[in-house]
């Protein structure tokens, strides 16, 4: 028997079972983005069936760490940059958990880039949602990594001269198997990419456009926009890397002109995740790590049976 | 101490073998009833560049390196670089034999490849051995290799050399050599290792020196382990199942153990992109239920501060393990020191509130990392292991039935479903992971998946359910229960005697010392008392929380104490002094920090010159720093 009841757990889940009684509202500022996102993931978890207690959301920190202050589940508010490695060595050590990590475009684009780009690559099996406003929310309207060239704020008083950071192109190359981008201004696409990418197996990618409109006054409140997968405009196939490529490109660069492009961009099912692959080399048990520590009939190895006689 | 014994330098270049050559050779001293200890000295270069092993063994326990040793068998430099007179190096194919004269003792036994070196490059090659009285036996190690196999096999040959010319017969080698090697090269090795042994005894009269095997016999069951062995064994014995890292000498060596080991355990070792990511997923591995580390050297543990103090703050019980060596910066990657000290107790930002342990010994080595899991998981806090390149990497015997002891994979104060349930809750159901009052002031934790236990996990102060939280109130109730615990791990580590003391119970001396230390001050304390001196000594293990009262009842209990260890700034000394508020007067320091440890005879003298005499040191390795008032 599992000592994790809650995981697997098949019952009907209502959306309120994720609004913490501690803390049911939200301290953002009117109008931010970051709600957009609370209410696309509260109606997508029901939706993969995956309960409060069954979840594991990992966040960082910035406005968006805070989202596990206002989702009820397990959370992890780690720090600046480190959801990601705290988030995929929990679901190593317990496969069945849903693992969600979130937090910022500097967060996870720039102070915790490296680990992006390695969890990307590895493709745990996780969903990982970066609240891209395009600045630094919390400490206070800095220029981010995927502000604008040219970006004026009280660290970059003459404008950025960096090129910004490009997402989704980023992710594709360095291994993730599912990108897309969606928007806070666009509730039904948000939650129906939150679900597909929860259900898909591998490490799944959501660059999220949260509108800041404290510090980010100038910027677009991403409307209106356009999905990519339903417009005629637009043809190319997400399972394709060199079209979704192209297609990113003229995404990321379409921002800046002003044009507001969403949709899924690449979508790689075929792909084994991390766990499976490590699975066929031996190097990850069947069994989930944690479940082994609460069966009492499991006979613990000693160093003195399997290893001592090559010392002797 | 011993009077016979036996200290074998084996010397090459990096690359050329010498670490396996030596460790069976060492394994073959043990099978015939010695004890054995090894010291290893290496470059941080692949290939080539001056490297020796040593191997001290002797019918008692040794406990240390010796004060020089008395067999060199020198062996070329394959990789040395082409001699030039204005390069910084000189010229290296001579090192093996000419960086390795100055610690030979009188009447020493040196045994060269003339195939590979020539003595007639060392400036008064013949006039040293003559005054010394040393026995010189120059053999074509290379040429022998190369006539029955191959010349990397030469190391076989100085084998076989070395065993006729200390009367040892070629038993034990043979056996291991058997173990280890595949039937392919296990024969040339076997003939060229015979051929060496039988035309050594033919051209030479092995009476003609001193140096002999000792003869011994244990009473029970040996193995050879390392330091960096005995903590990966201890951290399996806990059943730890889960490891990420990412390489740093001499961190690597325990990870690539754990890493080699941990598959067919059915654990999980990661390597990763940095050292954060390796301590941020050893915490969520935890976080998640399961028994986890990580660890890396001064470089590397730099950059585990922070995801160290989100360990605190979540209190997630998790080891890290920090393998000291030369610093600042990259400092001497092969070389050991003990200056990580600060850097491990403070490092992260806010009050610490960590366990830190530094084992002495290779027992201790052992008992103290299945210590820090212990208190990690029983207390929730985060515990480091701090040891550093000479422990790690040296090797002694050590009776099996030491590590015959019951494993223990108990993750502490977590709760079951059955047991959350009667757990206070919000009223939406959100499980007190964090309570103000608690036995010990750990406070029962669950894990993600288990029903009736969600709660927030964040470095962010935090009230019960783990919400953000900044009430003054709140704040002081959360950090004194997480600082109780350090009292209450403190009687913990009291029963577990973690301290090693040394000497005469009774004695008008003392020497302090910490980690790796130990053994070096036991011989030192020793051979002084055998002097006619009266000294005792202190192995302090506990870092954090210290050990006040243990350390005072010893200060108290001596006229004046020498505290040795390897830091250039006395920052032992410092947190004595740090803790027990006084003391500056009585407390003087034998410090060494230029990359090798310390030999006994430096201790001996410092005490001597230091303590006993009170004037300064006139030392070129070591150096004196005076009490205060002085
Ligand atoms: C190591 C570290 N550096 C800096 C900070 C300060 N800091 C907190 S949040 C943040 C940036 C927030 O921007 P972003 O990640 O985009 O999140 P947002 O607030 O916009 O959601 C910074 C620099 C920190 N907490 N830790
Ligand atoms: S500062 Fe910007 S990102 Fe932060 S809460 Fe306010 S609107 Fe949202
Ligand atoms: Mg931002």
């Amino acid at each position: 028997m599992s000592a994790f009841s809650a995981i697997g757990e098949e019952r009907e889940i209502d959306r309120d079972e994720y609004t913490p009684g501690v803390e049911p509202q939200p301290t953002w500022c009117p109008g931010c983005g970051d709600f957009g996102v609370l209410k696309a993931l509260k109606q997508a978890l029901p939706e993969v069936g995956r309960t409060p207690e069954e979840t594991l959301l990992c966040t960082g920190i910035g406005c968006s760490g805070k989202l596990n202050s206002y989702l009820d589940s397990y959370g992890f508010h780690t720090i600046h940059g480190r959801s990601l490695p705290v988030a995929r060595a929990a679901k190593l050590a317990n496969p069945g958990l849903e693992v969600i990590a979130a937090g910022g475009d500097g967060d996870g684009y720039g102070i915790g880039g490296n680990h992006f780009t390695h969890t990307a690559r590895e493709n745990h099996d996780m969903t990982y949602i970066v609240f891209n406003n395009e600045i630094f929310g919390l400490t206070k309207g800095q220029t981010s990594p995927t502000s604008p060239k040219g970006h004026k704020s009280k660290t970059q008083p003459h404008g950025s001269a960096k090129e910004p950071v490009k997402p989704l192109s980023l992710s594709l190359n360095a291994g993730a198997s599912y990108v897309a981008r969606t928007a806070a201004v666009n509730p039904n696409q948000a939650k129906d990419i939150l679900v597909e990418a929860m259900e898909h197996d591998g490490f799944a990618h959501v660059d999220f456009l949260t509108q800041c409109p404290t510090w980010n006054k100038d910027a677009r409140q991403y409307v209106p926009y356009i999905d990519v997968n339903g417009s005629d405009d637009y043809e190319f196939d997400v399972t394709d890397r060199v079209e979704a490529a192209e297609m990113m490109r003229t995404t990321e660069q379409a921002l800046y002109d002003g044009e507001v492009l969403t949709g899924r961009f690449y979508v790689d099912e075929e792909r084994p995740s991390y766990q499976q692959e490590k699975q066929a080399i031996g190097e990850m048990p069947e069994e989930p790590l944690a479940e082994r520590y609460w069966d009492d009939d499991y006979e613990w190895e000693r160093s003195y049976d399997r290893f001592l006689d090559k010392h002797a | 101490m011993t009077d016979n014994e036996l200290i074998w330098r084996i010397s090459g270049g990096s690359g050329d073998g010498i670490a396996s050559t030596s460790q069976n050779f060492a394994k073959a001293l043990m099978r015939s009833g010695l004890h054995v200890f090894t010291h290893r000295h290496y470059p941080s270069r692949i290939r080539g560049g001056h490297t020796y092993t040593e191997i001290r063994a002797a019918a008692d326990p040794v406990t240390s390196r010796g004060d020089g040793y008395n067999f060199l068998l020198a062996l070329g430099d394959s990789f040395a670089r082409n001699p030039q007179e204005e390069a910084v190096y000189g010229n290296e194919e001579i090192k093996p034999l000419s960086e390795n004269l100055d610690e030979l003792r009188e009447g020493g036994v040196i045994v060269y490849d003339e195939g590979l070196l020539d003595p007639s490059d060392i400036p008064d090659f013949d006039e040293r051995v003559e005054a010394n009285d040393w026995h010189v036996y120059p053999l074509d190690l290379r040429g022998l290799a190369r006539e029955q196999g191959r010349e990397v096999m030469r190391n076989t040959a100085g084998v076989g050399a070395t065993c006729a010319l200390i009367g040892m017969d070629l038993g034990h080698v043979e056996d291991l050599m058997s173990d280890a090697m595949p039937e392919k090269i296990l024969e040339p090795n076997l003939e060229i290792l015979e051929t060496a042994y039988e035309s050594v005894l033919e051209e030479y009269d092995a009476d003609a020196h001193d140096v002999t095997v000792p003869t011994g016999e244990h009473e029970e069951q040996q193995v050879l382990l390392s330091g960096s062995d005995a903590i990966s064994y201890g951290a399996i014995d806990e059943g730890c199942r889960f490891i990420a890292g990412y390489p740093m000498t001499p961190w690597t060596e325990v990870f690539t153990i754990m890493t080699n080991n941990l598959p067919e355990l059915g654990g999980i070792s990661e390597q990763v992109e940095d050292e954060i990511a390796a301590a941020a997923m050893a915490v969520g591995a935890s976080h998640a239920g399961v028994k986890a580390m990580s660890g890396s050297s001064g470089g590397g543990f730099a950059l585990m501060s922070e995801p160290l103090g989100l360990a605190e703050m979540t209190e997630t019980p998790v080891v890290l393990v920090e393998a000291m060596r030369a610093g600042p910066s990259t400092g001497m990657p092969t070389k050991p020191e003990q200056s990580d000290l600060e850097h491990v107790l403070y490092t992260s930002q806010g009050d610490s509130q960590r366990v830190v342990l530094a084992p002495g010994t290779i027992e201790e080595a052992y008992e103290q990392s299945r210590l820090a899991f212990e208190i990690a998981y029983e207390y929730q806090i985060p515990a480091i292991l701090l040891y550093d390149q000479k422990l790690g990497g040296e090797m002694l015997n050590v009776p099996k039935s030491h590590f015959d002891r019951e494993p223990n994979a108990d993750l502490g104060k977590t709760l079951s479903e059955a047991q959350l349930a009667e757990q206070p809750h919000t009223p939406d159901g959100k499980f007190h992971r964090f309570q103000h009052e608690a036995d010990d002031g750990v406070s029962p934790r669950s894990v993600p998946g288990q029903k009736g236990g969600r709660y927030l996990a964040t470095g962010n102060e935090h009230g019960p359910s783990g919400h953000i939280n900044e009430d003054p109130d709140n704040r002081t109730a959360q950090i004194d229960r997480r600082l109780e615990k350090l009292a209450a791990i403190r009687e913990r580590l009291d029963g577990a005697g973690t301290q090693t003391y040394m000497g005469p119970e009774e004695a008008e001396y003392g020497i302090l010392t910490f980690g790796s230390q130990q053994g070096t001050v036991r011989e030192a304390v020793e051979v002084l008392n055998a002097d006619g001196h009266s000294v005792k000594a202190l192995g302090v293990s506990d870092m954090l929380p210290f050990p006040n009262a243990e350390v005072e009842a010893f200060i108290e209990s001596v006229d004046a104490v020498l505290v040795v260890e390897m830091t250039a700034s006395g920052q032992f000394r410092g947190l004595v002094q740090k803790n027990l508020g006084r003391y500056g007067e009585k407390l003087s320091s034998l410090l060494k920090y230029n990359g090798n440890p310390f030999e006994p005879a430096e201790i001996v003298d410092g005490f001597e010159s230091i303590v006993v005499e009170g004037s300064g040191l006139d030392s070129s390795t070591t150096t004196f720093v005076p009490a205060a008032g002085d």
